[in-house]
């Protein structure tokens, strides 16, 4: 048997394998289909200062082994989720990453601030990969400067012991320089990949087929340019380019050795997103699979295979 | 209620004039289920590239026989694996989703309305309303008798039933918003159940509104999960407290109350956010031009 235990920074889990941001809620629908308590953590849908409708409909087509999504960010603001979400995923056990987002450093600051002194918030996602408001339509997550002034302000108004993950855009030219900057503005880890801008045409009004126009692409088609920012932020650190750090790894996983692919290429964890749309219970039967193919591989603990591709 | 995930084994799948009308053992799912509420289907197996689950209102549930059944229209490429399915193979099946229908408390005249497969529930649900003591009129339309669903069992479900079809080749020429007003006026209905397309069920609703009935509306939104997650099924919806919402009709639907949507940001082809809606974008202040325009043609 494999010791499952993981450790990304000062945040230990149980196991290595969590909810994607944005495809678990707050982890209450979910619970009918697996035990919330039993995941390395549930990581919140992105929360923001305020209430937000979203986008309009339709969000979401349909694409090859993924879809596309343009959710727009709909969520309760972040008193509803303080009083609401928190409290149900404290009193079922489960390990709260927050995931947090908004449309300018001063949000960013807001919520950090919010949280400080809330109980049960294990660690800290920051969203940089949403709509900038302050930087017209570009994200956070493709320019090294606005990231690393986001990065900060949530750690500044962190508590220690609470690490904060800033979560990388796949669709920059240089994913490396972006997380030098956030880890250089005191980001304990790295969350790597959210989804990569896609648009899908209605071939039958010939026109965008989601309301947004553009959306984001999520599912097992992304896991293999996933798979390749691990591998390059792990590789970077190892050269010396990068301060070390600990990398969640995210992107397409649907299966124990998808989970391993991302271990092996330099992940500490996992998170599990797209694939709890066709299979709710997904996350939990990811870990179990995970620890078979561990065992039947006779690593003795997940930290024994951690960045073992790497030459 | 509660959702349970299983494989379900095929039992029958028969063609029902442009539809796969297909029976599953699901006894988990069936013990619970009400009219209204819907099943949420994977597509193929776990290597399926086809990742996004397919809803379908149950058509029926039986308990004591453990068994499903929902109707299908091989529309796309998800659809069209589940209308392939043989009995005796399975399919992984979350269910029963959503809130059903909901029942009057006492005995009224009722009128429910089918457009296309959407008729699928209405036998199910024509049954429960006559054990309360409900009046039963069934409207079922369809673009053509290909289309229509479920009429032989509706015929004798029903109190009455009257089809109608586009081009008439069954019963009455035109939509089933045409038969609507003379039928309510008859006999003084006061609750109109409607499942179908959007554009039908907002032609319902104005029906039975002008008629002062309320509505029960299943929508049809698409969904990825059924279950809650995903954000993408929304509607906007006007809420208990009146603030509009972007509700998710997997769980707060998929029945609505008719005067509930918010019919002015809802399309057939997609909703909108209205301006009062929670959290709805506040739009930037235009600026003003820096040097004033002159208007001169150049």
């Amino acid at each position: 048997m494999t010791d499952m235990s993981t450790t990304v920074g000062a945040l230990g889990l149980a196991n290595p394998v969590m909810t994607a941001s944005g495809c678990a809620a707050a982890g209450r629908e979910l619970a009918p289909f697996l035990d919330v308590s039993a995941l390395g953590a549930v990581v919140t849908k992105s929360v923001m200062v305020q209430p937000r409708s979203g986008r309009p409909t339709p969000r979401m087509a349909e694409t090859p082994s993924g879809m596309l999504n343009s959710i727009g960010l709909q969520g309760p603001g972040i008193e509803d989720f303080c009083a609401k979400d928190l409290p149900w995923l404290r009193e079922n056990g489960a390990t709260a990453v927050v995931s947090i987002a908004g449309g300018s450093v001063q949000e960013y600051a807001e919520l950090a601030d919010r949280l400080a002194g809330e109980p049960g918030v294990a660690a800290l996602e920051v969203n940089i990969s949403c709509p900038n408001v302050a930087n017209r339509g570009l994200v956070f997550a493709c320019d090294p400067a606005a990231s690393r002034d986001v990065v900060a302000a949530v750690v500044e108004r962190t508590p220690a012991g609470v690490p904060v993950l800033a979560k990388l855009s796949p669709d920059v030219t240089d994913v490396v320089a972006i997380a030098r900057a956030c880890l250089e503005a005191g980001a304990h880890g790295l969350s790597a990949i959210n989804t990569l801008l896609g648009l899908v045409v209605d071939t039958d009004t010939l026109r965008p087929q989601l309301a947004g126009t553009t959306g984001g692409l999520s599912g097992p088609a992304i896991r293999a340019v996933a798979v390749r920012v691990v591998w390059q932020l792990a590789a970077a650190m190892r050269a010396g380019a990068l301060p070390q750090a600990p990398v969640v790894g995210i992107g397409g996983i649907r299966t124990g050795l998808d989970a391993l692919q991302f271990l092996a290429a330099g992940a500490s964890a996992v998170q599990v997103g797209t694939v709890v749309f066709n299979d709710p219970g997904a996350p939990a039967r990811i870990a179990a699979e995970l620890g078979e193919a561990l065992s039947a591989r006779g690593f003795r603990s997940v930290a024994d295979v951690v960045g073992i591709a790497h030459p | 209620m509660t959702a349970v995930q299983v494989r379900a084994e095929v039992l029958r799948n028969d063609p029902s004039g442009a539809y796969r009308h297909l029976v599953l053992r699901a006894p988990g799912v069936a013990a619970t289920a009400r009219p209204g509420h819907f099943v949420a289907c994977a597509v193929g197996g776990t290597e399926s590239a086809l990742l996004l689950r397919r809803a379908f209102s149950l058509h029926r549930a039986d308990a004591a026989a453990g068994t499903i059944e929902v109707v299908l229209a091989a529309h796309g490429p998800g659809t069209r694996v589940l209308a392939a399915t043989r009995a005796g193979e399975s399919i992984d099946v979350i269910g029963p989703l959503g809130r059903p229908f909901v029942l009057p408390t006492e005995p009224v005249a009722s009128v429910l309305v089918g457009g296309g497969y959407g008729s699928a529930p209405l036998a199910w649900l024509a049954r429960a309303l006559q054990e309360n003591g409900s009046r039963v009129d069934v409207v079922v339309g369809a673009a053509d008798e290909g289309r229509l669903f479920g009429q032989d069992e509706l015929a004798e479900a029903a109190d009455s039933l009257v089809v109608t079809t586009d081009d008439g080749s069954a019963g009455t020429r035109g939509v089933v918003t045409t038969v609507m007003p003379a039928l309510m006026e008859q006999h003084g209905t006061s609750i109109v159940y409607a499942c179908g397309p959007m554009g039908m069920l907002r032609a319902v609703h104005e029906v039975a509104a002008a008629a002062g009935a309320a509505s029960q509306l299943a929508v049809e939104e698409s969904m990825a999960c059924g279950i809650g997650v995903c954000m993408t099924c929304v509607l906007p919806v006007r809420g208990d407290d009146g603030t509009t919402r972007m509700a998710r009709s997997c769980v707060e639907g998929p029945v609505f109350s008719g005067d509930r949507l918010r019919w002015d940001a809802i399309s057939p082809s997609g909703s909108a956010v209205p301006a009062d809606c929670l959290g709805a974008p506040v739009s930037p202040a235009v600026p003003a031009p820096a040097t004033p325009t002159t208007g001169a043609a150049t």
